[in-house]
């Protein structure tokens, strides 16, 4: 009863979601298509710290760096949409990789601290590196053309790429989901309440540590690919600290206990900060307090803490 | 007795200028029950963290079949069939008691390397999570969030996981500390029932002389990080040494005990 209830909820939110370009003003299309883009960005940070309970500050980097290569190879190569976003997340995932072979190693905030260093390092280069990165401009001029697979898609339109964008985001989440129940999750999460008793259980902990710091990154890249051509730029911005903090946010608004808490999360403070600015300059006075108010009384987040009353309701 | 399992040669660990553990020699045969006795600070749990491989011992040797696995992380070990247990409860609180063995049980078989499976649905792996828990008699607790159940039955569930991984050998970390004397009596006779089935060779500490005497076939006795005396139950009992050092029955004994900093 209670599964069949959360089931129809999902359907019609996601019905909602397919035909909201017929009932909602232009406006209301892109804050969706940032909402989604920016739920799986912090989607595929929940992996690596509310599944596997590391807490990483350097999530911009793999975001940003799926968001320039999408940009350079649709400027430079002219390449297919499809195309650019596998190539987001192969770098996504390489630099992941890379960083997180060197981070996962250390703990907390050792971690937290080696992730947002690393982050840094990544958004100097890309601010610096004028020849290849464009410095704080960005790339930019890109035009995005045809998407691929023989499917014959005007990506300019907006309602046209909000609906790409729904579509990829909701497989790579039904992917991501997946990897969150197998048996590989469940011992990410048995690494986040008690790493050590999984080592004593025969398994290489930072190996598997590194595997969901890695599938997090390629999943961000993916996040950041989408973002470019919607943005219509992949800017220095993208790979900064304060980007970093997103998903963070997110996921702590919407509950990390939930696969759909970071989505939660992202609509949540995409939408205040739409609202709120149209009002008032202090945006971020309003988002400190929701946040504080938060972590204070609904730790388990707003989807985390509805759906444990839902549950305890049901008793 | 049996070939040796487990063979410590000259084990040592120091800390600072500090020999917590200083030049052990021990034999583990197979299939048969080993205690490790001592009071507080003895260096019974450095001895345990340098078998299991959480430490890395300062000189010495640990041989497992005569293979040379010393100073291996926990993983490597636990892979080459050592498995143990801790003094403090060390389990996954939130999941399930069933799901608890269930992650051993996936490591063990490297289903933990499947990404695309779904977990809740693993028939073979529930149905061995079930069968293992029946055994260690906390069968009806299966579906219960393992951290709140009652703290016997959690040292249980441990218990379980450890097993879980087929551990050729079982190193045991005070197993009844902190029971009830019920439950103690409950996991004295499963761990009995459970040598007694020849299935698996087991190296416990324990500070209940009860528990140890009912179990053990051979005890080593451990005083300052040295090896004071080895022997069967009857040898160390008849021990002069021991009866001084440990066993209570001189006055220097509550003075001796309260030196040693607990671990």
């Amino acid at each position: 009863m209670k599964n069949a209830i959360l089931m129809a909820v999902f359907v019609v939110v996601l019905a909602g979601l397919v035909l909201l370009p017929w009932f909602t003003p232009y406006f209301y299309i892109f804050i969706a298509t940032e909402i989604l883009i920016m739920g799986l960005f912090a989607a595929s940070f929940n992996l690596i710290f509310g599944y596997t309970g590391m807490l990483s500050f350097g999530h911009a980097a793999f975001f940003g760096i799926g968001s320039y290569a999408t940009a350079m190879l649709l400027l430079h190569l002219q390449w297919p949409l499809v195309y650019c976003l596998i190539a987001s997340v192969v770098f996504g995932a390489l630099l992941a990789l890379v960083i997180g072979f060197l981070s996962v190693r250390l703990n907390e905030v050792y971690f937290a601290m080696l992730t947002l260093a690393f982050g840094m390092m990544v958004f100097s280069i890309a601010h610096q590196w004028r020849s290849v990165t464009n410095g704080s401009d960005g790339i930019a001029g890109f035009t995005v053309g045809e998407f691929g697979l023989g499917l014959p898609l005007t990506l300019g339109n907006p309602a046209v790429y909000y609906h790409v964008v729904l579509v990829i985001v909701v497989l790579a989440s039904a992917l991501l989901y997946l990897i969150g129940r197998s048996s590989f999750g469940m011992i990410l999460q048995a690494i986040r309440q008690n790493a050590e008793r999984v080592s004593f259980c025969g398994l290489n902990v930072r190996a598997y540590r590194l595997a969901a710091f890695t599938i997090g990154g390629g999943f961000a890249g993916l996040a950041g690919g989408l973002m470019a051509p919607f943005l219509r730029v992949a800017s220095p911005e993208m790979l900064h600290w304060s980007t970093s903090a997103e998903p963070v946010l997110m996921s702590i608004l919407g509950g990390t206990g939930y696969f759909l808490g970071p989505f939660v999360g992202s609509a949540i403070f995409i939408l205040l900060e739409t609202w709120i600015t149209s009002i008032t300059h202090a945006w971020m006075l309003v988002l400190g307090i929701v946040l504080a108010l938060m972590v204070m009384f609904f730790r388990r987040g707003v989807l985390g803490t509805f759906l444990d009353w839902w549950q305890e309701r049901q008793r | 007795m049996n070939e040796p399992l487990l063979s410590i040669r000259s084990l040592s660990k120091h800390f600072g200028g500090v020999a917590a553990v200083d030049g052990i020699d021990l034999d583990v045969p197979a299939r048969e029950t080993v205690a490790i006795i001592g009071p507080n600070g003895a260096g019974k749990t450095t001895f345990y963290n340098m078998v299991s491989g959480r430490m890395t011992p300062s000189a010495g040797q640990v041989l497992l079949n005569g293979r040379d696995i010393t100073g291996q992380p926990p993983h490597r070990i636990s892979r080459l069939g050592v498995s143990r247990s801790f003094q403090i409860n060390n389990i996954f609180t939130e999941m399930t008691v069933r799901e608890n063995v269930e992650v051993a049980l996936a490591a063990f078989h490297h289903h933990s390397r499947r990404w695309f499976n779904l977990a809740s649905r693993n028939r073979p792996i529930q149905e061995e999570a079930e069968s293992l828990l029946e055994r260690l008699s906390i069968g009806e607790l299966s579906a219960r969030r393992a951290g709140v159940i009652s703290y016997g039955d959690k040292r249980l569930l441990e218990i379980a996981v450890v097993l879980a991984t087929r551990p050729k050998l079982v190193l045991l970390d005070e197993p009844t500390a902190g029971m009830t004397p019920e439950e103690t009596r409950r996991v004295t006779a499963l761990v009995k029932s459970l040598a007694d089935s020849g299935d698996y060779t087991f190296l416990i500490t324990e500070h209940d002389m009860e528990v140890v005497f009912s179990l053990a076939d051979r005890i080593l006795v451990m005083h300052r990080g040295k090896a004071l005396v080895a022997g069967t139950p009857e040898e160390v009992r008849r021990h002069p040494e021991v009866r001084k050092a440990y066993l209570g029955e001189d006055d220097d004994d509550q003075e001796s005990l309260s030196q040693e900093a607990p671990q």
